[in-house]
């Protein structure tokens, strides 16, 4: 047992190559997991392999390297049914992403299910993938859109929810943990609510699924999707999970090869579950890929990975405020309401120019509104600067932001003296921040 | 240690010139770069002789987007609005004088896509409006379309 967590991020990033690239004498400091994480070796490996040594179709051909593909495709499936403990492997689709999984239930169970004057419930938290579907479906159907708000530490308001399904809404439809502020909602009691409302569930996993244990049937929702390049595979990678008697009512999403039993010029019989909704020839490489990145998150295993998480989101938060005089964070304050996203603002620093000054110490994060522009407008900031974990993440990453942080604070800051301070570069920089920065009490609550 | 950040784009940032607005504005325009959340309110007088006698921004952002609405500003103030029309995106960085990635040229050039759009736009409700009623003159038409824009 390490100092945090069970995980020794020394250890895990050997696994990872791109730890190996040299950033001006020092390795890269990635806090932008949350847009789309590093891949490992036995990744790599895998992709290599299919693209090597078993190049062909899927499904297809009657000969040694296509069956090895096919077998290595549907070994994949296998690995995700067993990653999100789903019944069986009919319920596992392979799609882009989780905006494509999104999009597929839009578009056929949506079209299907939602009419005139019906509602579906989202949230003030989501991502535009889980918006931009939804409103042209209600465009489309002339249906309604609402939405669960958000306290000002970024949870989900349950008394708002509540309301809302009073609307008794065809669909609910939200993230399992925020891209934009790390808040991990309570899936499980809000599946329970939907349903007792009559509503089905749709969980957007894209990034929960890279961060802890998810079993669906335990979290009892209808759809779970998620993007496989944020949880270690390639990207064109993605899944939705949906429980068997919706897919097998569902019609087809897309047309083509592959997700036919029969086709004549006017007619054709679909292919089984899950093959119906696999029309052409897939990203067979990337799904070998999420298969081998599944299997090697299960070595570790997702509750290590979790407390490994945790402990990181412990320590960014106790360290940022202490660090940097000033910073203003975003989102729940305890690490159990929260995942490795830690999302925050220097006053008076534009993120996207915190962004590039960090660049220049080998520090990636993410700058701007995350694709979360109604999150933002909540908050009342255009933009935020986010840092965001995954299993190979160190407290050595979260020293060296604080550190670039505080740099960022003295090339900023108003006082004469600081800029002579900066101008001479031999000066330690830790001893100067202190004195230099004016002394503004951390401000660590919700958005002001 | 960074050219990009030198002190006087950081003056422009801290002290930007020319910040405020113009009570009857002959252009105005509001440009955003919705990707950052970057936005600039640019306003210019146009004097009988067709100089930009006064000019005013608002607006926010990042260093680089002010920084650069402050100098360009600056740059304008007193010549033809001819002249101003036809700057290109390397005046502006010339004016800079700093390298700036291909992920923030936006912010660089915003403040320049902001003023060729206020200066279309003029343009463009000049001829309208010589083409148009004779009942109200030119300058009241202006008016009230630099208002519309505004709001």
């Amino acid at each position: 047992m390490t100092d945090h967590g069970t995980i020794d991020a020394a250890v895990i990033r050997r696994d990872f190559p791109l730890f190996e690239r040299d950033f001006g004498g020092r390795s890269l400091a990635y806090l932008d997991s949350a847009s789309t994480s590093l891949k490992p070796r036995a990744v790599i490996d895998a992709v290599n392999a299919y693209n090597t040594r078993y190049t062909a179709n899927v499904h297809r051909g009657i000969y040694a390297t296509s069956e090895e593909a096919t077998a290595a495709y549907e070994g994949a499936r296998a690995s995700v049914r067993r990653f999100l403990n789903a019944r069986e492997t009919a319920e596992i689709i392979f799609v882009r992403n989780a905006t494509e999984a999104i999009n597929l239930v839009a578009y056929s169970w949506g079209r299907q299910h939602i009419g005139q004057a019906d509602t579906i419930v989202l949230t003030e938290l989501e991502h535009h993938a889980n918006l931009v579907p939804w409103q042209l479906l209600v465009q489309e159907k002339d249906a309604d859109l609402e939405f669960v708000a958000i306290d000002d530490d970024g949870r989900l308001n349950q008394q708002s929810f509540e309301v809302l399904l009073r609307t008794r809404p065809k669909l609910v439809a939200f993230t399992h943990v925020s891209n934009g502020l790390g808040t991990i909602n309570p899936v499980r009691e809000m599946v329970e609510q939907a349903h007792a409302a009559g509503a089905l569930v749709l969980i957007d996993g894209a990034q929960a699924v890279p961060h802890g244990p998810v079993d669906v049937q335990a979290l009892g929702a209808d759809f779970y999707v998620f993007s496989g390049h944020k949880v270690l595979a390639p990207t064109g990678s993605g899944v939705l999970w949906a429980r068997r008697e919706l897919l097998e009512a569902m019609p087809p999403f897309m047309g083509g090869g592959d997700m036919i039993r029969e086709v004549h010029l006017r007619r054709t019989t679909f292919n089984d579950l899950p093959w119906k909704f696999e029309a052409g020839t897939p990203d067979i490489a990337a799904a070998i890929g999420l298969g081998a990145a599944l299997e090697y998150l299960a070595g570790i295993g997702m509750d290590n990975v979790r407390a490994h998480e945790k402990a990181l989101t412990d320590y960014a938060l106790d360290l940022l405020p202490r660090e940097v005089p000033g910073i203003r964070l975003y989102g729940p304050r305890n690490s159990t309401e929260r995942a490795g996203i830690i999302t925050f603002n220097l006053p008076g620093v534009h993120p996207h120019d915190v962004a590039t000054l960090l660049d220049r110490e080998a520090v990636a994060i993410r700058a701007g509104h995350h694709c979360t522009q109604p999150l933002h407008e909540r908050l009342g900031e255009a933009a935020t600067g986010r840092a965001s974990f995954n299993v190979y993440s160190s407290r050595e990453d979260l020293d060296r932001l604080a550190a670039g942080l505080r740099k960022v604070q003295r090339i900023f800051s108003d006082n004469p003296d600081v800029r002579a301070v900066k101008a001479s570069a031999a000066a330690p920089a830790h001893d100067k921040a202190s004195s230099a920065v004016p002394a503004a009490p951390a401000s660590v609550g919700g958005p002001s | 240690m960074d050219d990009l950040y030198r002190d006087e784009i950081l003056e422009h940032y801290r002290r930007p010139h020319n910040f405020g607005t113009l009570p009857e504005p002959d252009a105005s325009y509001e440009g955003a770069n919705p990707l950052c959340g970057d936005r600039i309110t640019l306003m210019l007088d146009i004097d009988a002789d067709g100089l930009v006698s006064d000019v005013a921004f608002t607006g926010r952002g990042c260093a680089i987007s002010q920084a650069s609405a402050s100098m360009l500003t600056d740059e304008i103030r007193g010549r033809p609005v001819a002249e101003v029309a036809v700057l290109q995106g390397r005046d502006v960085l010339e004016l800079l004088g700093i390298e700036i990635s291909p992920a923030r040229l936006k912010c660089a050039l915003l403040s320049l896509d902001t003023l060729q759009h206020a200066v279309a736009e003029r343009g463009a409700r000049i001829a309208a409006a010589s083409h148009g009623s004779v009942d109200a003159g030119p300058g009241s038409a202006e008016a009230a379309t630099a208002h519309e824009v505004r709001a």
